[in-house]
């Protein structure tokens, strides 16, 4: 009588070994590729913090229900959230799970040799059998020698009357197979590690004015836990003259065709400096972090006079696109002024009015010029201690005293005799971002043995090769030569050909 | 030759190709529809072709044809397959002379893209029909390239204009070829394994009559199914990586989860899905068809949903 299957062992051990091996294996494996995949999806259809900030407060405002349920469940940063970290790790330790034992196996197998020949060669896909003149010694040398030269593993065994040779090729699979999944691995420890030591600054800069790589002068600044501010590289930068150049002959008219930052670089305080050009496309390197151009705008000067005559506001005003054609918005708030002065500014570079959309730009480029603004009079509220955006003005104690169309070299006296705004020449500016991360270049590396695996477990076959050799009733010997494939569907024809000319002593 | 008139040759090309293509789709029709027009007995000789289930070896299958029919499916075929070379070389003369006009590449925009996706999809079968015959899969493949071609034309046309800074890079060339191939790719991939689904499936109900029948075993279009896909991946991955190499040096970053970003990654997790279920037991065969023709719905999910319908860094549709 059979042995009653005894129960898988109870209690903590067995069940995390019951774990372990339902993790390692393939279909858990799959089905955690596929949620991966399905869990990838919300962060391409629902606005991201990492992305757009703005537009994920919106989203959360204008859906008040949904809104902070996901925003609370991760769904507007979902490639860091913590149900999407979940789900690669447990694959990735799956992966290892797969990958430690078959490295084990793999290269126990580069160690031995292939097994001798089965008994009934006649069996495999690829068979054929024929009578040389040649002894059979001398046939399974010539075999030897010459599948080793062309890089078979090979070995040979049984006696001079009756021998065989055995070989094996496509080695290769296997070690790339392994290669590109430690390559994935090595590809999430460089990504991390670029997180963790690297930083990203964004900074907007005016033409003719500059900036120093320390943390106070960046609009916006990320970086990982392991980076210390106090240690940028000392590098400044001074922004000489933005060129850009837009279409306007084709349907695609306003699209640009040009965005060039000419900059003076001073790569530390007190050496000689150089000049540089910036270009989308063209970053320039300083040390180990990068300077990209990736915006552009205007900075029109707003000189404000309170009703004394007294300039309380002087200032290349930061305006920011909000269309393709450069339609922006800005601030001014002038709070030396008694009472406090504050504008809303719409910025048109080619200005246009209608119906629909009230005044818009049609052309990025400064073909029209002209500045709505809205004049505001009461407290700016920056007294109450609160840090503001200087993009915003705070309203709430405030009324609005005025509203007027003025173009460049034009003076608005605003209403009851409380001062005056004047629109002097406009600048541009242009938005760089400085980013450092150290684990690109290992990311780099990470991907590229990636996909050398990749090709050579898809591309690579393995097979083997058996030639035995039989002394014949006439002193003749029979040579049988088969070959099979580790995977189906390989045509193995040139295989033997090569082993039927090496048995031959032919080279092919 | 002036920009005027170079700019009517390509379009003419383009529209001349989608004539020949519209011919060639009607003679791969007469094929499909047409039995026997394999030529069985000349296949069968190199590989041993299983019918399955359905009991018939190639042999019945062959007896059961008329040479009449037989002759005029493969004529049909042939003519299918000619037709297609035509419409090949004027789709790359329309699209080269489109480049030409507009002094590059000629990527630019969603409408030139689609074009260059036309001459993918017809490429990779055609030079793909040099190694075997594939007239059975004209039918899918022309139909794609002319869907491609026809919304190329009336949605998605647009004027040459120059590159937007962003696009100025060598990285264009190779990113969006690469891409631009997996395209092709991918949607033969999921033709052949569309026609397997089905054929498998006459074959599981013993019931290869009639169209199916002209199709090759469902083991044989398994397998060209992965080896389309195995080549396709590579390139794909390639691409990816291609495309991360040139968004850090444009926009300073090789991966910001940008959509057109992340569905690029869905579309290769589901394609090492795709490889790994051929291999895992209970996955391979009917599963891993449904997730090749999922793969491809990724790929197309990225190319038009997101070009068209998302706010990507990768909007540059022109439409």
């Amino acid at each position: 009588m059979a042995p009653a299957p005894t129960p898988p062992p109870l209690g903590a051990g067995g069940f995390l070994r019951w774990m372990w091996r339902q993790l390692t294996s393939m279909r858990i494996a799959l089905i955690l590729l596929f949620c991966l995949a399905v869990a990838a999806i919300p962060g391409s259809v629902l606005p991201q913090r990492g992305v757009d900030p703005v537009l994920v407060n919106a989203w959360i405002s204008d859906a008040p229900t949904w809104g902070p349920i996901l925003d609370r469940l991760g769904f507007f940063d979902v490639y860091a959230a913590p149900w999407f970290a979940a789900i690669y790790l447990l694959l990735f330790i799956s992966v290892i799970g797969c990958v430690l034992p078959r490295t084990m196996h793999h290269i126990r197998a580069l160690r031995t040799n292939p097994p001798p020949a089965p008994r009934r060669l006649t069996r495999m896909k690829e068979y054929r059998q024929f009578q040389l003149a040649t002894s059979a010694d001398e046939v399974l040398g010539n075999v030897e020698a010459r599948l080793r030269s062309r890089r078979w593993r090979v070995s040979r065994g049984g006696d001079p009357q009756q021998g065989w040779v055995a070989a094996e090729k496509g080695y290769a699979r296997e070690t790339g197979n392994l290669v590109f999944h430690a390559a994935l691995i090595a590809l999430l420890i460089a990504v991390s590690y670029g997180s963790l030591f690297g930083w990203r600054g964004n900074v907007i800069v005016r033409e003719g004015g500059g900036f120093s790589n320390t943390l106070t002068q960046y609009d916006a600044w990320g970086a990982g836990r392991m980076v210390s501010p106090d240690a940028l590289d000392p590098f400044s930068i001074t922004l000489t003259d933005f060129q850009v150049e837009f279409d306007r002959d084709s349907t695609q008219r306003g699209s640009p065709l040009l965005f060039e930052a000419d900059v003076t670089v001073a790569p530390e305080p007190g050496e000689p400096t150089f000049t540089d050009a910036i270009r989308v496309n063209e970053p320039l390197s300083l040390g180990g972090a990068k300077v990209f151009l990736v915006g552009h705008g205007y900075a029109p000067q707003m000189i404000i006079r309170d009703a004394d005559g007294r300039v309380v506001y002087d200032d290349n005003t930061i305006v920011l696109p909000q269309d393709g054609n450069q339609t922006s918005t800005g601030v001014m708030k002038a709070p030396d002024a008694l009472p406090q002065l504050g504008f809303q500014a719409l910025f048109l570079p080619t200005a246009a009015v209608d119906g629909v959309r009230g005044p818009h730009s049609t052309f990025p480029d400064t073909d029209d010029p002209a500045m709505f603004i809205s004049a505001w009079i009461g407290d700016l509220g920056l007294d109450d201690g609160v840090p503001q955006s200087v993009y915003r003005l705070e309203t709430d104690a405030m009324t609005q005293i005025g509203l007027r169309a003025i173009r460049p070299g034009e003076v608005w006296q605003l209403p009851d005799g409380v001062g005056s705004v004047e629109f002097g020449e406009i600048q541009r500016w242009a938005s760089f971002q400085i980013a450092h991360d150290p684990g690109k270049e290992p990311a780099l590396i990470a991907a590229g043995a990636a996909l050398v695996g990749l090709m050579l477990s898809l591309f690579v076959k393995r097979r083997r090769v058996w030639i035995r050799a039989t002394t014949g009733a006439n002193g003749d010997t029979v040579v049988e030569v088969a070959a099979l494939a580790r995977h189906d569907e390989t045509d193995l024809t040139d295989d033997v050909d090569a082993a039927v000319a090496a048995a031959e002593g032919r080279d092919r | 030759m002036n920009s005027a008139t170079l700019a009517e040759w390509s379009n003419a090309a383009v529209y001349a190709s989608m004539v020949t293509l519209t011919f060639s789709l009607i003679a791969f029709a007469i094929n499909f529809s047409a039995r026997g027009q394999r030529g069985v007995a000349r296949q069968s000789a190199a590989v041993s072709v299983s019918v399955g289930g359905a009991g018939a070896t190639a042999a019945d299958e062959e007896r059961r044809t008329s040479p009449a029919e037989d002759l005029r499916g493969r004529r049909a075929g042939n003519i299918g397959l000619a037709l297609a070379w035509l419409a090949f070389g004027l789709l790359l003369m329309g699209t080269t002379l489109r480049g030409i006009w507009a002094g590059r590449v000629p990527w630019g925009n969603m409408y030139e893209y689609s074009l260059s996706s036309g001459v993918a999809i017809l490429g990779v079968y055609l030079v793909w029909s040099l190694r075997r015959d594939l007239r059975w899969l004209g039918l899918p493949i022309v139909g794609a390239t002319l869907l491609t071609l026809g919304l190329a034309v009336t949605v998605l046309y647009t004027e040459a204009a120059q590159l937007v800074p962003a696009l100025k890079s060598w990285w264009l060339v190779i990113h969006v070829s690469a891409a631009a191939i997996c395209g092709g790719a991918f949607t033969f991939a999921a033709s052949t394994a569309g026609l397997y689904l089905w054929r498998d499936r006459a074959e599981r109900k013993d019931r290869v009559r009639g169209a199916v029948a002209n199709l090759p075993a469902a083991a044989k279009l398994d397998l060209l199914t992965y080896r389309v896909l195995a080549f396709a991946f590579p390139l794909w991955t390639f691409a990816v990586i291609a495309g991360a190499i040139w968004a850090e040096n444009a926009w300073g970053r090789y991966w910001g989860w940008d959509p057109k970003e992340t569905w690029a990654f869905i579309t290769w997790v589901i394609y090492a899905g795709y490889l790994h279920a051929r291999s895992t037991a209970g996955w391979r065969g009917r599963r891993a068809a449904y997730i090749a023709i999922l793969g491809w719905a990724a790929f197309l999910i990225n190319y038009f949903g997101v070009n068209l319908f998302v706010n990507s860094l990768h909007s540059y549709a022109g439409v």
